[in-house]
């Protein structure tokens, strides 16, 4: 059942301390901005945050960890020329970084969401992102264990969505939002329309409804 | 044998480096082109080459970048530069970019680099340097997944380090996945075993580059 919440602190509600924070977009595009200054606004602290990057200038994840809410960094790419909130805070040891290569970052919340228990992937073996990890032959070439990602919530943004949470995206906003969708306990998604069911042609429904659990609208 | 040796010029520019490794992609081909210098590969792409650009942050046929108020926040390359969509582009989401990568879909990535060996092993996410912060992004599921990376960087270093080296002693990417390196001086091939051939050279012969570089060499043969 999805909920449409009046306001984004509503869609925010209920996030306790120590949850594991999916937050979707790719750099800006598909950051969903208003529900991370909600989530400043409700306070929840020594959060796992999971996103690509690790913030960009002061606003969005970084302020959210300006705020001092963010124990652990679960990401792709955190250093950027305008990453300087983290970087500070890596640097003076008050937040841990789990570095995962982007396509592993994506393929845990997909097996979490989908039901897998861990997968094979050549990617990272023979590095040090490799390290500890077990590894496997298959068929002559090596391969090395990667476990899901599962989280308490995922804060992503879509284009539209109708009453039933099914959502359509737009352009390459769309990135992480739909696995991260499918891998979190309760599914918050930021749209700039809300339509009612059927105005969605369901044969371009990228994020079915039943993956999402709160919806909220914000200015376009 | 038969390396072409352009002793009578300079080394190439940024720009003509880019242009010979654009020279060298097959028609129609799928390819993923790393932030930076590889980026640049793609103003000499023109669309009688029937290349078809992917962006691992879920694209397929990207256009040249977006200026003024062609520039639209939803739509940006994987180095978050405002970008276009050419007729037939695609959108797909992060797991379905990397699965087509890692599932061999891509004919080629070009990827930037700080070293790759005479083995084709890449280094080109981290410094190993004690204050530098690690950043991975797509390179380690690019270097294992297209079927074919090339490097595209200058031979050299700011202080005159070969780039090109028996050993990487950077923290490695992936392990022998690189096929050709594109550099100012000379084109190679690594073919496997170590061995290693150059197929062109720029402002200086092939001895000349022999002498400069601590990994054996031969002579590419068409």
């Amino acid at each position: 059942m999805t909920l449409l919440c009046g306001s984004v602190d509503e869609a925010v509600s209920g996030i306790a301390d120590g949850s594991t924070v999916l937050v979707g977009g790719f750099g800006t595009a598909g950051m969903p901005f208003e529900l991370i200054d909600a989530l400043v606004r409700q306070g929840a602290r020594g959060l796992t945050v999971v996103s690509n990057n690790a913030g960009n200038a002061d606003t969005g994840l970084a302020a959210l960890l300006a705020a001092g809410q963010v124990s652990k960094v679960v990401c792709s790419f955190p250093r950027q020329t305008d990453s300087w909130v983290f970087d500070g805070l890596y640097r003076g040891g008050k937040v841990e970084l789990e570095l995962v290569p982007q396509g592993t970052l994506a393929e845990r919340m997909r097996a979490a969401g989908a039901g897998i228990g861990g997968f094979y992937t050549r990617t990272g073996v023979g590095t040090l992102l490799a390290e500890g990890k077990e590894t496997r032959e298959i068929d002559g070439r090596t391969y090395v264990l990667e476990l899901p990602i599962a989280a308490d919530v995922a804060l992503i943004s879509a284009h539209t969505a109708d009453t039933l949470g099914n959502l359509v995206y737009r352009k390459t906003a769309r990135n992480f939002a739909p696995v991260m969708a499918t891998a979190a306990t309760t599914t918050v998604v930021q749209v700039r329309h809300v339509v009612e069911p059927g105005a969605l042609d369901p044969e371009a429904v990228v994020t079915p409804g039943i993956y999402v659990d709160r919806i909220v609208r914000v200015a376009s | 044998m038969s390396v072409a040796e352009h002793t009578d010029r300079g080394p190439l520019t940024r720009e003509e480096m880019a242009r010979v490794l654009a020279g060298d992609i097959p028609r129609g081909a799928y390819v993923n082109l790393g932030i930076g210098l590889p980026t640049t590969v793609g103003d000499h792409l023109p669309p009688s080459s029937g290349v078809v650009l992917h962006t691992e942050n879920g694209m397929l046929g990207m256009g040249p970048a977006a200026t003024g108020d062609a520039a639209d926040p939803d739509l940006i390359n994987a180095g978050k530069v405002p970008v276009t969509e050419l007729p037939g582009a695609s959108y797909f989401h992060h797991a379905d970019s990397f699965a087509m990568m890692r599932g061999g879909h891509l004919d080629l990535c070009v990827l930037g680099a700080y070293q790759v060996s005479a083995s084709g092993d890449l280094a080109n996410w981290h410094t190993g340097g004690p204050d530098a912060i690690p950043a991975v992004g797509g390179a380690m599921d690019l270097a294992v997944g297209a079927r074919q990376v090339f490097v595209l960087m200058p031979l050299f270093t700011r202080t005159g380090e070969p780039k090109l080296v028996r050993e990487c002693t950077y923290p490695l990417t992936a392990l022998r996945c690189v096929n050709r390196v594109y550099t100012d001086v000379a084109t190679f091939e690594i073919i496997g075993g170590d061995r290693v051939l150059v197929r062109e050279t720029w402002g200086l012969s092939f001895s000349e580059l022999r002498s400069r570089i601590d990994v054996p060499l031969e002579r590419h043969v068409c």
